[in-house]
């Protein structure tokens, strides 16, 4: 089991606390005339604290979203921040009556945590003792709690003093100042710390929460703790990019990591810096630009991010996985024709030797549409293993014989694997073989050939295509 | 308190409302979709500013054709997502819904000066002022929002009367409807237009929060009750008729418990979906939390001492 290094963990949360500080501290050149550079380099006086909090925001969220993603919870976000509208409501309706000003940040902040992990527990509680699957239990309480909150919201408005509750809905950037800062910062690298020291057990939570508790992990505890810190995401979150803006901040920056990477803790750090990026930019550009909310530019530069890792990327993007599907469409179509050529000069012929050949012998082979054949002819020819004669004859070049052969007996290899095998009929193993020749290598070539000749099998070499 | 008309039209409104949500929402449901409502309700904002900024008018049929059609594109745009980019569906409404709602808000404060567009307004509904606009239709005179939501909810029970084997088939085995010639695409893009258009009439109508509550409470309360797809729905729409009712008296009697006015009825509304949804949760006949702790199967040891 990995040991705890607790000098380790104190450097990172130390680090986590010290670069946003320095970054902050730099000196804030102010006066001299303003340059729109000054907000994104954070020189700005009035914008520094609003572009680094909601830049640690994103990192904070990023980081805690990768497990929700892999949990199939992306969502979770989303009921907790609208399970956080009847805490709010109710507590500044308390804060009034008890006679105070009503709108005292923390303690606001304290009835959205409430409210908020209550709507949690009821979650999990539905989950674990009904039928009912997770998006049920979780729209069901997103939308009671919600509909709490607005009946709250409903009677507290008449309150004095109340305007400027809804901006927890749509959050009010512009409005954050040192102190948001420094809570955000704290829990930013709270974040980072639990999800570094109890990175082994949510793994296991997010892939295998079976095998997680027959192995003795409180997986209960675990689920509770991650979704505590996706309730202190949200609710931090709250009053800078609001109650809606902040479930993409806990799902966008991860989905867009998990197209880069198939390693969780590569993710981890890709999301949070994701997250970092889009808070970053997002409040820089609002805050130059007129009219443009913060939230809604915040969302709107992780979506872009996300569409560009969507396409983009080389493993999973949808670009890549084109282009490896139809370089791969295109070497089974080249196989298919040389060994329909190869078939047709082997035909009557004890050695098969290379003549010139009619197209419709060809295509007789097999169920090719005229256009794909054509299609696939001519980039042989490219290649140099076909050539077109005139009268809509073909004929293989020397390298295209030679290749012919060898996809041929390749072919006829593992026909012979599975009749011997895999109890396969002789009629019916063109087929089955058809599926797999395509990528086989030369070494499993080999081993094929090993196999079958220890059971007495010989598939001969077709003659050379050349003089030696 | 006193009950007047008024607040007939109000329980009638909400009750219609209900029933045109649960019925495509139990198959929300049972297909797993559940938060779509919400992902909707929320993504068709760039769909209102659009329509008002392209038209110029606030007239509900050009708001309602917006809205509707983005409505569909978020159903489109998730299912793109979830099945080119191999992204858990879940995340992928969540990544289109964001997405589409900051656009929309970057459209309305941009035409700030133009849009008389509150947010809110769209968000909560106001439920409480529909009885004020009233239709007069062959000599009957009711409250507009009534009339639409009759059209609606009669639009849902005739599709899902119609195509009802073909709903119930896509929802349990898409691949044997598929195989037999019924597209679970076509399927699921019908009820995602059905659910786009429900969400978009009826919070015009009442404010997005109870079409949310409506689309997944009631049907989470059947399911909790029965096993069987048509009582499934009958008891769907009692649970929201139930709701909407004993919602519109919450709203008037618990503040009045704290001497405060009246609050909103939809929002309520959605309280009381939850508890009766609460109640079918523990008393509930087989998968109750009281039944399960009076009828406890046979455990472990039992079976052992019932071997040896």
């Amino acid at each position: 089991m990995r040991r705890i290094d607790p000098i380790r963990c104190g450097c990172l949360f130390a680090l986590c606390l010290i670069v946003p500080a320095l970054a902050a501290s730099g000196s804030a050149e102010g006066g001299a005339g303003f340059h729109w550079l000054d907000v994104p380099l954070l020189r700005n006086q009035n914008t520094r604290w609003v572009v680094l909090s909601t830049a640690l925001l994103g990192v904070a969220s990023g980081i805690i979203g990768s497990f929700l993603l892999l949990r199939k919870r992306s969502l979770m976000g989303d009921a907790l921040s609208h399970a956080t509208l009847p805490g709010i409501g109710i507590a500044f309706g308390l804060m009034v009556a008890m006679g105070g000003e009503g709108k005292w940040l923390p303690g606001l902040l304290l009835g959205a945590t409430i409210s908020g992990v209550i709507g949690l527990l009821v979650m999990l509680a539905i989950q674990r003792t009904t039928r009912l699957r997770d998006d049920v239990s979780m729209g069901l309480v997103l939308s009671v709690f919600f509909g709490l909150g607005v009946a709250v919201l409903g009677v507290v408005q008449r309150l004095p003093n109340a305007a400027g509750l809804e901006d927890f809905i749509y959050g009010k950037p512009a409005s954050i100042v040192e102190a948001d800062f420094v809570m955000t910062q704290w829990l930013a690298a709270v974040v980072a710390v639990l999800a570094v020291v109890l990175f082994k057990e949510f793994k296991l939570l997010c892939f295998d929460d079976g095998f997680a508790a027959s192995q003795g992990w409180p997986v209960l505890a675990l689920d509770i703790l991650l979704l505590g810190m996706v309730t202190a995401v949200t609710v931090i979150g709250l009053q800078s990019v609001g109650l809606i803006l902040i479930i993409a901040f806990l799902i966008t920056p991860p989905a867009a990591a998990r197209f880069w990477t198939n390693d969780l803790l590569v993710m981890m750090v890709l999301s949070g810096v994701i997250g970092g990026i889009s808070g970053w930019l997002g409040s820089a550009v609002s805050a130059l630009a007129p009219r443009l909310p913060a939230g809604a530019v915040i969302v709107v530069v992780a979506a872009v991010i996300f569409l560009l890792s969507m396409f983009l990327a080389p493993r999973r993007g949808v670009l890549g996985r084109w282009l490896r599907h139809r370089r791969l469409r295109r070497k089974i179509g080249r196989q298919h024709v040389l060994r329909g050529a190869y078939e047709i000069l082997e035909a009557g012929h004890a050695v098969p030797d290379n003549r010139p050949f009619s197209r419709r012998e060809l295509a007789e082979k097999r169920t090719w549409t005229s256009r794909g054949l054509e299609r696939i002819l001519r980039r042989e020819r490219r290649t140099g293993h076909l050539e077109m004669l005139p009268g809509s004859r073909l004929r293989l070049t020397e390298e295209g014989f030679g290749e012919a052969a060898r996809i041929t007996r390749n072919h006829r290899l593992w026909e012979m694997y599975l009749v011997t095998h895999a109890d396969i009929a002789p009629s019916h193993v063109d087929r089955d073989a058809d599926m797999v020749e395509h990528v086989l290598e030369a070494d499993l070539v080999q081993r094929l050939e090993t196999a079958l000749r220890a059971d007495g099998v010989w598939v001969p070499q077709p003659r050379s295509p050349h003089r030696i | 308190m006193s009950w007047s008309t008024f607040d007939t039209w109000i329980v009638v409104a909400g009750a219609l409302c209900a029933v045109a949500c649960a019925l495509p929402g139990c198959f929300l449901v049972l297909r797993r979709m559940s938060m779509m409502g919400d992902a909707i309700s929320h993504a068709v904002l760039p769909g209102l500013a659009a329509a008002f900024l392209l038209t110029g008018s606030r007239t509900s049929l050009v708001m309602f054709v917006g809205a509707a059609i983005v409505g569909v594109l978020t159903a489109v745009f998730t299912q793109w997502i979830s099945r080119f980019g191999n992204v858990d569906r879940g995340a992928a409404m969540g990544i289109v819904f964001t997405t589409m709602f900051a656009v929309g808000l970057i459209m309305i404060v941009q035409a700030a000066d133009r849009v008389d567009l509150d947010p809110g307004c769209v968000l909560y509904g106001a439920l409480e002022l529909t009885p004020l606009d009233t239709w007069r239709v062959a000599g009957l005179e009711f409250p507009r929002v009534v009339g639409v939501m009759a059209v609606i909810t009669a639009l849902n029970l005739g599709v899902i009367a119609i195509l009802f084997k073909e709903l119930r088939l896509s929802t349990f085995d898409p691949g044997l409807s598929d195989t037999l010639g019924f597209s679970s695409q076509l399927i699921h893009y019908l009820l995602m237009t059905m659910v786009a258009v429900t969400t978009v009439a009826a919070f015009e109508a009442v404010g997005s929060i109870i079409v949310i509550a409506m689309l997944i409470v009631p049907a989470a309360t059947a399911l909790l009750v029965t096993r069987r797809l048509v009582p499934m729905l009958v008891i769907a729409c009692g649970a929201g008729v139930l709701a909407a009712a004993a919602g519109h008296w919450m709203a008037v009697a618990v503040p009045a418990w704290f001497g405060a006015d009246a609050t909103s009825s939809s929002g309520m509304m959605a309280v009381a979906s939850g508890l009766i949804f609460a109640l079918a949760w523990l008393f509930g006949p087989a998968g109750g939390l009281l039944a399960g702790i009076f009828h406890r199967p046979p455990d472990g040891r039992s079976i052992t001492n019932n071997e040896t």
